[in-house]
């Protein structure tokens, strides 16, 4: 034991192990309570811990649990493409058109320092009805009533989830153009590529994995989100996050939410693995 | 070319004449587009900061005169003291244990080449991409059943999982640059391991651990989700801002306190930041 202890891999793992035990263990042991929890059922107070599906058949069958899912899935959907759109031209701009690159990647991420739990409420505070933006709006002259559809809908969320993801988007697809060979460009350029050609044809596909690395990084978690949809979503905008809350929380029913957080993850696990096949299928047809 | 010029020539002019004159024609919509999306990223940032001098209880325009009181209201406030020692004993703890693990864990990605390396490194980075509200509800559950109470050593817990791969990440990139002969040659003098370590390795790579206690401090400042399940009764700062959420009539006091926050947290990273650059360049 001594003795690899001193080769290389011993150190190597004797040294990385308490940090990856950490997270394995926590990523494991609840995982296997949330299996267990989900085979149980919830009567009154008492858990009875009779193996049964009733959780997942309620799960699959309750109308609220479908439609919660499948918007989360759309809303994170609606969310990531709208991040990584809005994001793209920002990435493309710091690394081909400015050489202030270090000042402007700084801009960018200073924002997202901050809580954010705080941008979310600032982005309720703005979007409310007698908000900033309505305030601001009437005082300009430019509108006489209020705008009712800025706040407590779906648009509220992704517009709030876009601007929260913002770098998460930005930094990816910046290291994927960063990294494209130069010549590359000029050489469909002599080619006799247009402008859009050559963008279309060279530097999209070439920014492919960093389109999916953003798209992961942001769809995933999004799908679980919690404080967004609770403070800026309304009736409309609420989404599975809320419902686990509900289980954990005031309806006091664990088994049920430990059900619905393992659908969850495996339907976000789905939808990414279905995206990461699509994008790289379709990043290699451009091409 | 289909310039009249000959061609040697015209190779030689192009670049000159060309490029100029193309800039001076292109309208900057990227630079537009960028400085748009500024605003946009902004936006919410300064917002706090603006209405919280604002002498009114509603957030809206016209703004209706300058004022501290809000301010000055917050130190009268027990809870939120008491939710701000919770949040600066757990920042304090989580910083220190995530960049302790991080640091062993860093050091033996760079340096050592072992069987596992990379399912280590992923495993360490997957906290990252599980939602929010999946830790949050499993760890609860786990809690509850290993018979701990949600209190602020749950909370704890639950962040240094979080805080984790933010530790790697930036020892990772302190230990990156790092001169591994500086090591042989304190062996090579007679230092012992462990007197190599701390008079050589750890002045080397402290930028970086500054940083790192800054960046984790930071995450576990802001998390809300993982205290809100596992706090319990002992709320930390961000769970206390969400009950106040709430009370409109608590709105000026809020966005006062989310401005104390915003600073602090901006400061602090801007500290960070400064440390890992400088940590970046030492080696």
């Amino acid at each position: 034991m001594a003795g690899f202890l001193r080769t290389e891999a011993g150190k190597g793992l004797a040294l990385s192990a308490p940090a990856s035990l950490y997270v394995g263990l926590l990523v494991a042991a609840p995982l296997g309570i949330l299996v267990a929890y989900s085979f149980w059922t919830q009567t009154y107070v008492e858990i009875d811990k009779t193996p049964s599906w009733a959780n997942y058949l309620e799960a699959a069958t309750d109308p609220l649990v479908r439609h919660l899912m499948l918007r989360s899935i759309l809303i994170a959907a609606a969310v990531t493409a709208a991040t990584v759109a809005l994001a793209y031209p920002i990435a493309y701009f710091i690394a081909f058109r400015t050489h202030r690159k270090t000042l402007w990647l700084l801009l960018i991420t200073i924002p997202f320092w901050s809580s954010y739990l705080l941008r979310v409420f600032s982005w309720k505070l703005i979007l409310g009805f007698n908000g900033v933006m309505n305030s601001a709006l009437i005082s300009l002259g430019m509108i006489d009533e209020p705008l009712t559809f800025l706040l407590y809908n779906e648009f509220a969320v992704v517009l709030t989830l876009a601007h929260a993801w913002a770098p998460f988007a930005i930094l990816p697809i910046y290291v994927s153009l960063q990294k494209i060979d130069r010549s590359l460009l000029e050489a469909a350029t002599d080619l006799g590529c247009s402008k859009l050609e050559r963008f279309v044809r060279v530097t999209l596909p070439l920014t492919v994995p960093g389109i999916i690395a953003a798209s992961l990084i942001i769809f995933i978690p999004t799908v679980g989100d919690y404080v967004t949809p609770s403070l800026v979503g309304g009736s409309q905008g609420k989404m599975v996050a809320n419902l686990i809350q509900v289980q954990f929380g005031p309806a006091n029913n664990w088994p049920l939410g430990a059900t619905l957080s393992l659908v969850a993850m495996a339907s976000v696990g789905f939808v990414a693995v279905l995206f990461v096949i699509l994008a790289t299928a379709l990043g290699r047809r451009i091409r | 070319m289909n310039t009249p010029t000959s061609e040697p020539l015209a190779k030689a002019l192009t670049p000159a004449i060309r490029k100029p004159r193309r800039r001076s024609l292109r309208f900057p919509w990227l630079l537009v587009y960028a400085i748009a999306y500024l605003v946009f990223l902004y936006l919410p940032v300064l917002l706090l900061p603006l209405f919280s001098f604002n002498d009114g209880t509603i957030v809206a325009f016209p703004m209706k005169g300058f004022t501290l009181k809000w301010y000055a209201q917050l130190g009268a406030q027990d809870t939120l003291l008491q939710a701000m020692v919770n949040s600066l004993i757990v920042g304090s703890v989580t910083a220190l244990a995530a960049t302790s693990l991080g640091l062993f864990a860093a050091r033996a990605y760079v340096r050592y080449r072992f069987k596992g390396r990379e399912l280590s490194e992923g495993l360490v980075m997957l906290p990252l991409v599980i939602p929010g509200i999946i830790v949050a509800s499993s760890m609860l559950v786990l809690f509850i059943a290993l018979g701990l109470k949600p209190s602020l050593t749950t909370v704890i817990l639950g962040h240094v999982f979080v805080a984790l791969p933010f530790a790697v990440s930036i020892m990772k990139s302190a230990f990156d640059d790092f001169d591994q002969s500086l090591e042989e040659a304190a062996f090579d003098l007679g230092e012992s391991v462990i007197g190599t370590f701390r008079r050589v390795t750890l002045p080397i790579v402290a930028p970086g651990i500054v940083a790192s206690l800054l960046v984790t401090f930071t995450v576990s400042f802001d998390e809300f989700v993982l205290a809100f399940f596992l706090s319990g009764n002992q709320p930390t700062l961000p769970v206390y801002i969400w009950s106040q959420i709430r009370f409109p009539a608590k709105l000026p006091n809020t966005l006062a306190l989310g401005s104390l926050l915003l600073l602090a947290s901006v400061v602090l990273l801007l500290i960070a930041e400064y440390f890992r650059r400088r940590s970046n360049k030492s080696a």
